[in-house]
């Protein structure tokens, strides 16, 4: 467990380190102990070098090389019968030692079996697309190269999916303030008023803390808002709204409490 | 020719209302405020129940078109993202003056809870907006009364005088 830190003003960082903070491991354990992934294994392993493999709740994970991908999933589509490519993305290890760590989650759907094929990439390196495999992978990529900027080749229409294309920056990566660059927060002014429109509207006002000295408590009750700072007995006298001018509106019905029906049936 | 006879003197009174200019184009114009269907999120859902039979807003006149070339005003029910945030800005200059804007709920608002690089953080950094409604999300009661309030704004305009166009800068 970690100790108690106190966390004002959090979503200010961009993120939160703990310098002795050790992640807990889920517990590995060796591929012969499942018959169908071992020979799943074996069968990969005969074409393909594997650097590491293990079990992880009943999942079998598989590290390979980063030039070996499209062959590898060919094999488990066409051979081992993992028919679905489930998701697919990347992690940022960036911090760590300059790398990206993709993974594919594949599905069979006949063994009942989950796979996840990984590898790892350098920082800048592009990846091999399987678009031609698994159509999933189409959109999957384009994400991928939305959030963390890792490119795939042989891609039919590599262009962001989420962001604008005029988009800078990939939000994903753990060096993304939440909030957003200066791009970012500029954004929709620059767009549609240009940047000699930023005197004029202003920064956003992200303080989430931030009173106004109208605010009201129980906003969302009409008729039953007190000023901010009231202490709310529950006794208060409702506010009584009045939408209608005090000397009536031309060619409208002025509404009468006293004689309207009140419905107070739920289910009417 | 009507064959009956009818009294207006004793039944209903003169079939004659004396009024002003002001009067009745301000009754015409609050009395037949067309929205603009732009449901963004879960608050369009509300509109949507605010405009079906159970809240029913066409009993004020308020009759949800698809296109900002009918409407007279925008309810901004929900997120707007950045990506978003030129359409809307389009879809407000297509509309014909005059114009209102009722930003509907936190996020239109002010962004909202969502505090990211993605959101807009409030409508009125792209359009101005009349009439802001807090809450998330506001119940169609308070939609209907939004639009109430809104009718006593356009009321209380001189409707002889053009519109000032309103612009954000």
């Amino acid at each position: 467990m970690r100790a108690y830190k106190p966390k004002e003003n959090v979503q200010a960082k961009a993120y939160y380190t703990d310098r002795f903070y050790v992640a807990p491991q889920v517990p590995k354990s060796a591929v012969d102990t499942d018959a169908v992934f071992a020979s799943d294994l074996e069968a990969i392993k005969a074409k393909f070098e594997v650097k590491d493999a293990y079990i992880q709740v009943e999942q079998m994970v598989v590290y390979i090389n980063a030039h070996d991908i499209y062959g590898v999933l060919e094999l488990m589509r066409d051979e081992l019968a993992y028919t679905q490519l489930s998701e697919m993305s990347a992690i940022d290890w960036l911090a760590k030692d300059n790398t990206f760590e993709i993974f594919y989650q594949m599905l069979s759907m006949t063994k009942r079996k989950r796979i996840r094929v990984k590898y790892f990439i350098e920082n800048g390196q592009a990846v091999d697309s399987v678009e031609k495999l698994f159509r999933s992978a189409d959109w999957s990529e384009r994400e991928m190269f939305d959030m963390f900027g890792i490119e795939a080749n042989n891609h039919p229409f590599m262009k962001r999916i989420l962001m604008p294309y005029d988009w800078q920056g990939h939000p994903l990566l753990k060096t993304y303030p939440l909030e957003g660059d200066e791009f970012a927060a500029w954004y929709e002014v620059d767009k549609i008023y240009g940047k000699e429109a930023r005197d004029i509207i202003g920064p956003e006002l992200r303080d989430t803390a931030r009173v106004d000295r109208y605010d009201s408590e129980r906003f969302s009750r009409l008729g039953f808002e007190v000023p901010k700072g009231t202490e709310i007995t529950g006794d208060e006298e409702p506010h009584v709204e009045s939408y209608q001018e005090e000397g009536g509106v031309f060619m409208v019905t002025k509404l009468d409490k006293e004689s309207s029906k009140v419905i107070d049936d739920p289910q009417r | 020719m009507a064959q009956h006879k009818v009294n207006y003197t004793q039944d209903a009174g003169l079939p004659i209302a004396l009024t002003s200019v002001d009067k009745i184009v301000n009754w015409g114009r609050s009395n037949s405020l067309w929205a603009m269907t732009y449901g963004l999120a879960c608050c369009g859902i509300e509109m949507m129940a605010a405009g079906a039979s159970r809240y029913d807003f066409d009993r004020f006149g308020t009759i949800f078109r698809a296109s900002p070339r009918q409407s007279d005003v925008m309810i901004v029910a929900g997120t707007l993202t950045k990506k978003h945030s030129e359409f809307i800005k389009r879809l407000y200059d297509q509309m014909t003056e005059p114009r209102w804007v009722i930003s509907m709920g936190s996020c239109a608002n002010t962004g909202g809870m969502f505090n990211t690089y993605a959101t807009v953080q409030g409508v009125d950094r792209i359009i101005p907006v009349d009439l802001y409604l807090p809450g998330c999300a506001p119940r169609p009661e308070t939609l209907q009364y939004g639009v109430m309030l809104l009718q006593k704004k356009i009321r209380a305009n001189k409707a002889g005088n053009a519109q000032k166009a309103k612009r954000l800068m």
